[in-house]
């Protein structure tokens, strides 16, 4: 039940992409996204797609897989579309009670809703085919500058990949708890607002002291092993860009300039 | 009572990659008044098995019945089964939450629906049963140790009085003699209370003793269902699966070597007592 939320989780594949240098993922994602805002017109969104596409298929993650992973973000994505369709103002061409459409909020709510699946799409692509460790690694090493100014990239980067690296044990955690209490007749899914938040003090309760028992237990193995921050630390496997990973900027810079040339001015659709 | 599996498949993360079958074509049936062992090693999927009779997990083909019903039909009163099924689990930290033990055990009867006073009184009878001493009723389940939580978390269970208790590895993290006084608690419970057990495990010194009927998990299948002594007789293929015959067992296979006219399917130590006497006297 809970365990189906894959939402960032990696899977395990042998693909060029997922062999692709972090960092050329992360600033690939950025560009992307940034691809995506810039798409003024149809053209631009085509060519975002192509290049969503081309990914897809090359990061040999089932489709299926990618998708059960967004139904969470579901929610969020229709709240927009409705926002988007609702309280646009412009030339009505349709209503009923009090609500009316607009063709701008139509426009809108399309819009919206291609850049909100593309973009998370995109990312996913980015989780699912890194491991946490070498996307914290990635993100480490491009922030690198910023320690310059006293900014504690390597303690920020160490804290983002615990946190991603506890999140399916949680869950994990989460689901047997579930499981235990389910056990003694606890009923998680009926009863009023009142009656669930109160159905999940027992979950909550052994979850949160695990939780810092993991906690502690794990700072423990990370100073018995003489863990002290980034002072003097090396790295067993350096990063290092690779022919693929030119490559990969070369058509990720390519992407975001064909759509400035051919998604920006409006000729086809406003 | 009874517990009908009939060709039961479970497979984890079906459609995808990562599909695993944890269960293949699992049968048996357990009899009301039984003591059962489960045995396998790691892996072999006993948790995912005893969490099919009570119907925390449905099968993904074939059917668990509980007193001649379908577990997986839309109408089947789960609620009742979890009742019924008490489960107790590998790790007593997943149950355990209230601020004290008392309440803690409360926490079953209470979701049957029962009154405050029948459930306190059956939180108190659980927890005579599990032999807790008085002065732990009302400290916090958290500051009790390794097997004192594991009683907590089995009278939580007893107190809704099931008709089967399912333990899944009660003696994980114990040290012998903690090990010893659970056993013998749940030898208790079958004994006086008549209850059916299941008991999950993957030491055979811990089941050989007893049980009276063992089933062998391998690789998410059923390898052998048998009393004691006919399972033991697989010893080598037993060692293959990665687990152990019993101590003793060992022990008669090895006086029989050096010349001694012992039988050598003997279990239990007392049984192994037994035998050595008659054959030296
Ligand atoms: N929630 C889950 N999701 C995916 N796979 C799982 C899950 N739980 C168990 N498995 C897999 O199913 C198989 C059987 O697991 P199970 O927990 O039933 O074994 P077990 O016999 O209880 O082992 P142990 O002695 O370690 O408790 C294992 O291969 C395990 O990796
Ligand atoms: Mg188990």
């Amino acid at each position: 039940m809970i365990r189906d939320i894959t939402l960032g989780q990696y899977y395990q594949a042998d693909s060029v992409i997922h062999r692709l240098d972090p960092r050329t993922k992360i600033t690939g994602t950025f560009f992307f996204i940034v691809t995506l805002f810039l798409a003024k017109n149809v053209w631009g969104y085509v060519i975002a797609a192509a290049f969503l596409v081309m990914s897809i298929k090359l990061c040999k993650v089932p489709f299926k897989y990618m998708v059960r992973g967004m139904k969470a973000i579901v929610i969020l994505m229709l709240m927009t579309v409705v926002f988007n369709l609702f309280m646009t103002k412009g030339e009505v061409i349709f209503s009923f009670w009090k609500l009316s459409i607009s063709k701008e909020g139509l426009e809108n709510a399309v819009k919206m809703a291609i850049r909100l699946t593309f973009l998370i799409l995109g990312s996913s692509i980015m989780t699912l085919t890194t491991t946490p460790n070498s996307l914290t690694d990635g993100l480490e090493k491009l922030l690198g500058p910023l320690k310059k100014v006293k900014v504690p990239v390597h303690e920020i980067a160490m804290m983002m990949s615990i946190a991603l690296r506890f999140i399916p044990i949680l869950i994990e955690e989460t689901d047997k708890i579930m499981k235990a209490q389910m056990a003694r007749g606890a009923d998680f899914d009926s009863g009023n607002l009142v009656k669930r938040a109160k159905a999940l003090v027992p979950l909550l309760v052994p979850l949160i002291i695990s939780a810092f028992r993991r906690a502690g237990d794990l700072a423990m193995a990370m100073e018995a092993r003489c863990y002290r921050g980034d002072s003097g630390r090396t790295r067993m496997k350096p990063l290092k860009y690779e022919k693929r990973d030119y490559i990969a900027y070369i058509v990720i810079i390519l992407t975001l300039v064909l759509c400035i040339v051919f998604g920006r001015n409006a000729w086809w659709m406003a | 009572m009874s517990i009908i599996f009939n060709h039961v498949y479970h497979s984890y993360d079906a459609d995808t990659q990562l599909k695993t079958d944890a269960l293949s074509d699992i049968s048996f049936k357990i009899e009301d008044g039984e003591f059962v062992g489960l045995i396998g090693h790691t892996g072999s999927g006993k948790s995912t098995l005893v969490q099919h009779m009570n119907g925390l997990m449905k099968p993904t083909e074939g059917e668990v019945y509980f007193d001649g019903k379908d577990i997986s039909d839309k109408d089947y009163p789960i609620k009742e089964l979890r009742s019924n099924v008490g489960l107790v689990f590998q790790y007593p930290e997943h149950q355990l939450f209230e601020a004290t033990v008392f309440e803690d055990v409360c926490f079953g009867p209470l979701n049957q629906g029962l009154e405050k006073k029948e459930a306190e009184l059956r939180a108190f009878t659980a927890l005579r049963q599990v032999g807790l001493e008085e002065t732990t009723y009302y400290q916090s389940p958290f500051d009790l140790s390794g097997g004192q939580k594991r009683r907590a978390a089995i009278a939580g269970v007893l107190a809704m009085r099931p008709k089967v208790l399912v333990l899944d590895e009660p003696t994980a993290g114990l040290d012998p003699k903690g090990r010893d006084e659970i056993l013998s608690l749940v030898k208790k419970l079958h004994d006086e209370e008549k209850i059916t057990i299941v008991l999950v495990s993957h030491s055979m010194d811990d089941v050989a003793n007893y049980v009276d009927r063992i089933l062998v998990m391998n690789k998410s299948r059923l390898v052998y269902d048998g009393t004691p002594k006919e399972v033991f007789k697989h010893a080598e293929e037993l060692e293959q699966m990665g687990l152990a015959i019993p101590q003793v067992t060992y022990a008669m296979h090895a006086l029989k070597k050096a010349g001694f006219d012992v039988p050598t399917d003997v279990t239990t130590i007392d049984e192994a007592v037994d035998r050595i006497i008659k054959c030296i006297s």
